[in-house]
């Protein structure tokens, strides 16, 4: 049980630091009128944070075995 | 030069390719060689949720807001990361009660509701029915534009064709035929349509590759995306997009919009039935937690590329909808925009097929089977063949689901934008998210909280969105948008209480699910629900602890026959199903249920769940109890028996842990065991090469009997050394053994460290000159005591320093002890510049013998392989420690401390 809910409030952190990380205000802190090889930040920013957001999503997945049937 | 006839072909084409990639599907999986069975493609059959919408209407609306088209990706997304609370959860409830839409899933949960399941349905037909007329006009509008090259006329601009003449009538009736080719095989809709997922995959394919081709040319053709946003950004009209002015000026529709897909993800009926109820198996939704949203950015990077160079190449008069298909147009590169035209119809198709299956088994079974049987006069017994009626009534309802599609859009469908249309349809599904994820988590949820919730969302859903999309058709006076009914201007519906600052979507979508929630939580706690609802919400929101399959726990009393549950499960599964689902249950429970004799509630269970994977969970109960004689369970009987499952359940887990323990336990004695005979078995192999070389010189000495007196004296002088190691060997067996059973330690008493160095040095001295070595003691000034056993201090510097010895180089070799305090222990430092010990061997040198099971560098003569055994041992007695490490110049450094205070009784020997 006791590894089971560790790796459930993992899934919690990566999904609420996800609700930060792709919502205002964190994400006003991009909108600026600048630009990385002239990509717009807030684009730039959007696309890195999504794909470092589906990365800690493979990470946390991944490390659960199967709970096999409800039941015996 | 494309062509009206060489789009056509190809449009009629794509779909043929479709019925044969779903024909190979199902011709493998009868064949027992899925083809969906695994994880890619079951991420891939997510993807159909990226329709038309993505494919076109995305560019739109970055062309119009920037970055306000990517909230609908990001929900999912986050979706995803709590993947393992809620979808697998759905996953697992939807196989235990066999679940064949989320209609069914809802009225399953809130007591096997028909009224529930009924509303579900209307209200997603209503909903979805705009979304699935968006998909056949991106594919009639793709068709316009392509058959216009090398001009490009906007399809708004164009005379509506006559039916007949029309590309999206023919895809739909082709659609239907496919849906109902594939949907519509057998009955039992919990039955996975293989051809179907395996068609659904491959057009998630082509879509994305489409959709990446037309975005990687589109970066070559504007050299770059470096050279593209530099043009972009020198136009003062684009800055609008590219400074992101969505996310800022609407802060919170942004989040909105995120929660909106959050929700419409999990609750639209298409993503439903591809997560749900096709599901092969739950193992699979760990890979696809994480590979759908990573399709979804893939699919999303070229968005802006493609809106920001139309907006560049087009000033004006080209809808930026149309982008994906035009730019590649006004480039000269028509077989490019063919390829974006066939990934856009992937797009459009692979979402008509699964949400008209879904909504079809949705009409008939959760609507119209449970109307029909509740109509007076028509008992069931009057029906010869009812499987052959309800697949008409479900094909019907396919070709009804595509037709009224193609008729909103022929009718008032040109007005919107493709975007609009989605979202109005997202609002509308996403009134099922409280009854669905409060269903799933708060046993407390009523079916009267549940329904009120979705009417009341539902009608503000109409009030704010369908009123004025009326009111644009001009079906209904402006007075109402502008000014209210009866003028009250707190009820316009786009400014409901006088709210602004909130785009229509985001406007509708928060009213409507405040009303929604507000009814939903409030009847739910206000009335405590039937019996019959408390135990289905139980099984849900505890879906975890109970048995996988409801008839291990029958929920059920009263007297039924066998002949009956028989003759009604033949009836809707056929003969052969039934005997081998009987036959299924007789394996599982172990008796074979004869005709004549009553029913045991298991076999009721089972049925009445065989029968809800084919009709619903609502009329399955109907059915069943039109034939057995129920005699309800009062709450508290129901709630005894959830209990005592419960209980039995954690009851059996903790057995298994125990077991597990057990085996655990049982598996280091055998170790042990297995350790203690190679012991023994080492100790008389080192004893007996020693004696067998006392023997054999004894025998050559008693049969040459005037052998040379040089040769006699060293061969006796091998006898006196190889008698000594004998000697010495037994002494550190016994020593090592006494060690073991912890009774050799004398007591302990405090003495100074430095001193028991100083001495071992000092008899080592001789050995250290011999070989030219020099040992080097370091030493603090004060050093506090140790408590222990002086002597056996004493064998630990000895072994320590000999085992040194042993490795140091002849020439040049030198050995350092350094001896410290730190913290509350005194820690010693004994290096070499030997060899050093490679790293995987430094915890194996403390084994016993182990040097002579790996043939240490001097030979098997050096020692006796109990030395380091022995000096952890001895410092373990004293609450101490030591490893191994690596020294300074590349050899061997041994690290041990002591504690300062008197140790704790010895720990139980564990290894030999």
């Amino acid at each position: 049980m006791e590894p089971n809910a560790g790796r459930n409030d993992r899934r919690w952190v990566v999904f609420l630091l996800g609700c930060l990380l792709v919502n205002p205000p964190v994400l006003s802190l991009f909108a600026q009128p600048a630009g990385i090889l002239e990509i717009p930040l807030l684009y730039a920013y959007l696309y890195l944070a999504w794909a470092g957001l589906i990365a800690l999503i493979a990470l946390v997945s991944r490390e659960s075995p199967p709970d096999r049937g409800g039941g015996p | 030069m494309l062509g009206a006839p060489l789009i056509l072909a190809v449009a009629l084409g794509y779909v043929g390719l479709l019925f044969a990639v779903a024909f190979w599907a199902d011709r493998r999986a009868e064949r027992g060689r899925s083809a969906i069975a695994n994880p890619y493609v079951y991420a891939l059959s997510l993807a159909v949720y990226c329709t038309a919408w993505t494919f076109y209407g995305s560019v739109g609306r970055a062309a119009a807001e920037g970055p306000a088209f990517l909230p609908t990706y990001l929900g999912p997304t986050l979706a995803c990361a709590l993947g393992f609370t809620v979808m697998r959860k759905m996953i697992r409830i939807g196989k235990a009660h066999r679940t064949t839409s989320i209609a069914d899933f809802l009225s399953s949960r809130y007591g096997k509701s028909a009224a529930l399941a009924a509303a579900v349905t209307c209200f997603a037909l209503l909903g979805l029915i705009p979304y699935i007329a968006l998909q056949l006009k991106a594919v009639a509008d793709g068709f316009d534009i392509l058959s216009h090259a090398p001009l490009i006329i906007m399809p708004r601009h164009l005379e509506a064709k006559p039916v007949l003449e029309d590309t999206s009538f023919h895809v739909a009736w082709l659609l239907a035929l496919f849906a109902m080719l594939f949907g519509t095989r057998k009955l039992e809709a919990t039955e996975r349509h293989e051809g179907i997922v395996a068609a659904v995959a491959f057009e998630s394919i082509v879509k994305l590759a489409a959709f990446v081709a037309v975005g990687l040319f589109t970066l070559a053709a504007f050299g770059g995306p470096a050279a593209l946003f530099g043009r972009a950004a020198a136009e003062p009209r684009l800055q609008e997009i590219l400074m992101a002015a969505h996310p800022r000026a609407e802060p919170l529709g942004w989040s909105l919009e995120i929660l909106l897909s959050f929700l419409a993800f999990l609750c639209l009926p298409r993503q439903f039935h591809v997560a749900v109820v096709e599901n092969v198996s739950e193992e699979h939704l760990g890979k696809a937690l994480w590979l759908f949203p990573l399709y979804l950015w893939a699919i999303n990077l070229f968005v802006l590329p493609i809106a920001v160079a139309g907006s560049l190449q087009f000033p004006g008069g080209v809808d930026a909808d149309t982008f994906g298909l035009t730019l590649p147009l006004a480039l000269q590169r028509e077989g490019l925009a063919l390829v974006a035209f066939v990934g856009g119809m992937s797009a459009a198709t692979a979402m008509v097929i699964v949400e008209s299956v879904a909504l079809a088994t949705m009409i008939s079974n959760d609507l119209l089977l449970p109307l029909w049987l509740r109509l007076p006069g028509r008992p069931l017994s009057l029906e010869r063949d009812p499987r052959r009626g309800i697949l008409v009534l479900r094909r019907a309802c396919i070709v009804l689901v595509l037709a009224s599609g193609y008729a909103y859009y022929r009718a008032i469908g040109q007005m919107h934008s493709l975007v609009a249309l989605g979202q109005i349809s997202f609002v509308a599904v996403a009134q099922f998210a409280p009854a669905l994820l409060g269903g799933l988590f708060w046993k407390h949820a009523t079916r009267r909280g549940a329904l009120a919730g979705l009417v009341g969302g539902f009608a503000v859903w109409f009030y704010t969105l369908i009123v004025p999309s009326l009111v644009d058709a001009g079906l209904l006076g402006e007075a109402i948008v502008a000014y209210g009914p009866a003028g009250w201007g707190w009820l316009r519906p786009g400014h409901l209480m006088g709210l602004e600052g909130l785009n229509p979507i985001a406007h509708a979508f928060f009213w409507s699910l405040l009303v929604n929630l507000g009814l939903f939580t409030g009847l739910s706690l206000l009335g405590a629900p039937p019996a019959a609802e408390r135990a289905q919400a139980e099984l849900f929101v505890d879906a975890f602890a109970f048995p996988a399959r409801p008839e291990a726990m029958p929920l059920w009393r009263g007297t039924a026959r066998v002949r009956d549950l028989r003759l009604l499960l033949e009836r809707f599964l056929g003969r052969e199903r039934t005997e081998e689902a009987l036959g299924e249950f007789a394996r599982h429970h172990g008796l074979r249920p004869g005709p004549g004799r009553p029913a045991d509630p298991a076999l009721v269970t089972f049925a009445e769940g065989l029968l809800a994977g084919a009709v619903g969970s609502a009329s399955a109960r109907v059915m069943v109890a039109s034939v057995v004689q129920e005699k309800p369970l009062r709450a508290e009987e129901l709630l005894e028996i959830l209990e005592e499952n419960r209980a039995a359940i954690s009851y059996s887990r903790e057995l298994e842990k125990l077991a597990e323990e057990l085996r655990a336990a049982n598996r280091r004695l055998e170790e042990l065991d297995r350790l203690k005979d190679e012991f023994i078995a080492t100790v008389t192999h080192e004893l007996r090469t020693p004696l067998a070389a006392v023997r054999s010189i004894a025998e050559s000495l008693q049969a040459h009997p005037r052998m040379p007196e040089e040769r006699r004296r060293s061969l006796t002088a091998v006898v006196v050394k190889e008698s000594e190691r004998l000697g010495r060997l037994v002494d550190q067996v016994l020593d090592f053994q006494r060690l073991e059973s912890g009774k050799s330690l004398g007591q302990p008493l405090p003495l100074d460290l430095r001193e028991v160095w100083r001495e071992a040095a000092a008899a080592m001295r001789p050995m250290l000159e011999e070989r030219g070595i020099r040992l080097a003691l370091e030493e603090p000034e004060t050093l506090p005591p140790v408590f222990g056993d002086r002597d056996r201090l004493l064998q630990v510097a000895l072994n320590l320093l000999s085992n040194a010895l042993k490795f140091c180089p002849d020439s040049g070799g030198r050995i350092d002890v350094r001896l410290e305090r730190r913290g509350d222990e005194i820690t010693g430092v004994v290096s070499d510049n030997g060899p050093g010990i490679p790293a995987e061997d430094r915890e194996a040198v403390f084994e016993a013998f182990y040097q002579v099971r790996r043939r240490g560098p001097r030979g098997r003569t050096a020692g006796t392989g109990l030395g380091l055994a022995i000096v952890r041992r001895i410092l373990e007695h004293h609450g101490g420690w030591i490893r191994a490490a690596s020294g300074p110049e590349g050899g061997a450094a041994f690290h041990f401390g002591l504690p300062l205070r008197p140790p704790p009784p010895p720990p139980p020997a564990l290894t030999p």
